[in-house]
């Protein structure tokens, strides 16, 4: 199947640097700003996650949640993201876009008419914090009749069986989680531990495309530059509440974060 | 959908954990199924396992305190005047609730693991309390986390888990109550269970927490039957338990081993809370029939809205305060095995009233709202019916809202 997340790592790869996937929140602060933050660091990032804002969100930590909370505040539903994804998709077509949250939400909607939104709007991946494997088999080979990537989660508690059982059921591209953490923890083990069990990984499958999330920040994100793809979530949630909080505007400065993070990985 | 027979409801789910095919399950993250595929493996060794269980009876008879009593409430059962109203008063057990069982079992289940830290979630405290006098029974170093609200409610257990020396975090994210609690406690276990041990405080949360919990409350009905035998010589023909459901770890306790008798001999009534009567909000899912959808890693009956956000709920009584429910109990009522019902703030504390005025009890909020529909159905029954309603909690946690509510006469 094609899928522009596929050409969005062979571009990287061609360019020498890991693929840089950002992760901000659907809504945040409004609908509208959401939008234009999408646009606005759009040419510099290689894969766009985007936060489907739930209220029991079990594996975020204290940034994402405030972002999440502060989404559902303002008054986004499910809809509203779609819509996001379609407008989006009008200013840059070809920029693949992930959606990430948790099951209850497209339990709710229904999985077969969520995906068949995701279609029409243009999304090109999803990540299911809490449909692990093998519980996601049913729905993972849902997404892909619809030629949707549905990425597997990988973590360093992850025995080596699973891994195995994992890879082999996953899609092209495969989200490795750092360390035992919720999101935007403190990196508290070495980027030579996480590349090891990164290589784990690669060793099982070469042809995967597995990027490493959790705990990576300007400070972090040199260190893992050898992964397939790297990802940045709490680190800009963070940047907007801060912006919010200086009466500053989140666009200019979450565009300003990423493309600093671009810089650190060139 | 069918209940079977001769098998523990808690062994009754397939090999993803579901009941019934579509209650409970493991809705977690990654980093998770590998240490709650651990616990599977230890419980399911451990419960079979001759030396645990006498370990456990030796702990639930001499520091627990087993059995609680079974008394007959003869004064309101007069004033009522029509079946016999009995209650099995588990807040006799150490620490004055049932939450004591699952905190013991968990504590000796982290012992066996090897693991120093137990983390747990609390609404009413109760289940904070126990864990933290249970941790430091075992020598567990103890955290425990509550929302902002509950811990400015329930004062009296907050002192008693910091006495004990636990850690007590305060929760502030989303309604700042139980629902909270539990999330940042699963939160916590994500970044530390290769340390720490994590106890769910009632029959919700992964399947394993269901089954381990079901386990351990079931302890309550173990004595009951004992006891009715003893006292009747043998079951009685026409016998009704009653009991709150928040989460559900009393209820189902307080029901399991009667779980093959036909439920016209002995009937489940499981009562949910309604909430303030003029209030919207509720935390009774069952009752008023909320749509499955999935919370702390189980699908089950859940207040929610129609994106899938989880609601806040409304309720006097911290412990009922849920907006989930036990898969046990999704799969109790469809499989109709149990009949659920609501009570509201008000009928909960005229409740309490009544039978502190009649009799030497003092039921905490949470049976409170069973006690309320146990005696309005007791009027339309036969003097040869037997009511047992489960006492699982002591109202002293609950002096503030009571002298609030009633006036200090009630406390």
């Amino acid at each position: 199947m094609f899928n522009p997340i596929s050409y969005a790592f062979k571009k990287a790869k061609n360019e020498k640097r890991p693929a840089l996937l950002t992760y901000t929140v659907a809504g945040d602060s409004s609908k509208k700003q959401s939008l234009q933050i999408l646009k606005s660091i759009s040419k510099e990032v290689d894969i766009l996650e985007i936060g489907v804002p739930h209220n029991t969100p079990v594996a975020d930590g204290s940034q994402i949640q405030t972002s999440s909370y502060r989404a559902i505040k303002n008054g986004i539903k499910v809809n509203d993201i779609f819509k996001i994804v379609k407008d989006f998709k009008k200013f840059d077509k070809n920029k693949p876009v992930i959606l990430m949250g948790y099951y209850n939400m497209i339990f709710q909607y229904g999985e077969n008419k969520f995906l068949r939104k995701c279609e029409i709007s243009g999304v090109n991946g999803l990540i299911v914090v809490d449909l692990p494997w093998p519980e996601n088999k049913k729905f993972a080979s849902k997404c892909k009749k619809k030629s949707i990537f549905f990425i597997q989660l990988l973590s360093p508690t992850t025995t080596k069986n699973r891994l195995k059982g994992i890879i082999k059921d996953s899609h092209e591209m495969i989200y490795f989680i750092s360390m035992l953490s919720t999101t935007g923890g403190k990196l508290k083990v070495s980027s030579e531990e996480i590349l090891s069990n990164y290589y784990k990984i690669k060793k099982i499958n070469s042809k995967k495309n597995v990027v490493i999330g959790f705990g990576i920040t300007e400070k972090t994100i040199k260190s893992l530059k050898k992964a397939d793809g790297l990802v940045v979530g709490s680190a800009i949630c963070k940047e907007i509440t801060n912006s919010i909080k200086k009466r500053q505007n989140p666009v200019t400065n979450v565009y300003n974060v990423v493309n600093r993070l671009r810089n650190k990985i060139k | 959908m069918k209940l079977k027979k001769g098998i523990p409801v808690i062994d009754q789910g397939d090999k993803l954990g579901f009941w019934g095919g579509k209650f409970g399950g493991n809705f977690v993250p990654e980093t998770l199924k590998k240490p709650i595929e651990d616990l599977e493996i230890l419980f399911n060794k451990l419960k079979k396992d001759r030396n645990f269980i006498n370990e456990r009876d030796k702990y639930f008879k001499n520091w627990v305190g087993s059995p609680t009593r079974f008394i007959k409430l003869e004064n309101l059962t007069e004033h009522v005047g029509g079946a016999q109203i009995w209650s099995k008063v588990v807040s006799d057990a150490n620490g004055g609730a049932h939450k004591i069982y699952n905190a013991t079992v968990h504590c000796l289940l982290a012992k066996r693991s090897g693991k120093k830290v137990i983390c747990g979630d609390t609404g009413a405290g109760y289940a904070g309390k126990m864990l933290s006098m249970a941790a430091k029974k075992f020598g567990l170093k103890c955290k425990i986390f509550m929302g902002a609200k509950d811990i400015q409610r329930q004062q009296p257990n907050v002192r008693a888990m910091k006495k004990n020396g636990a850690e007590v975090i305060p929760v502030y994210s989303g309604s700042q109550t139980l629902v909270d609690a539990v999330s940042e406690c699963m939160r916590y276990w994500v970044a530390n269970c290769d340390k720490v041990a994590m106890c769910v405080g009632s029959t919700v949360g992964p399947a394993v927490f269901v089954r381990i919990c079901g386990w351990s409350t079931s302890q309550i009905s173990r004595e009951l039957k004992n006891q009715l035998i003893d006292e009747f010589g043998s079951i009685p023909k026409k016998l009704k338990l009653y009991n709150c459901v928040g989460g559900g770890s009393s209820s189902f306790g307080f029901w399991n081993e009667f779980m093959d008798y036909d439920k016209k001999q002995c009937e489940f009534i499981g009562v949910e809370a309604g909430g303030p009567e003029k209030s919207k909000k509720h935390a009774a899912p069952l009752t008023y029939g909320s749509k499955i959808g999935i919370l702390h890693g189980a699908a089950q009956y859940v207040n929610q809205n129609d994106d899938g956000q989880i609601e806040e709920t409304e309720s006097i009584s911290a412990g009922l305060d849920y907006p989930g429910i036990s898969p046990l109990h999704c799969f109790l009522k469809d499989t109709k095995r149990a009949r659920y019902t609501a009570a509201s703030d008000e009928e909960a504390l005229r409740a309490y009233k009544m039978v502190t005025k009649f009799e030497k009890l003092r039921p905490s909020l949470e049976p409170s709202h069973a006690f309320s529909v146990a005696i309005a159905e007791s009027k339309k029954l036969s003097k040869d019916t037997i009511v047992v309603v489960n006492s699982c909690g002591d109202a002293y946690k609950d002096r503030g809202i009571l002298k609030q509510r009633l006036g200090t006469k009630y406390v």
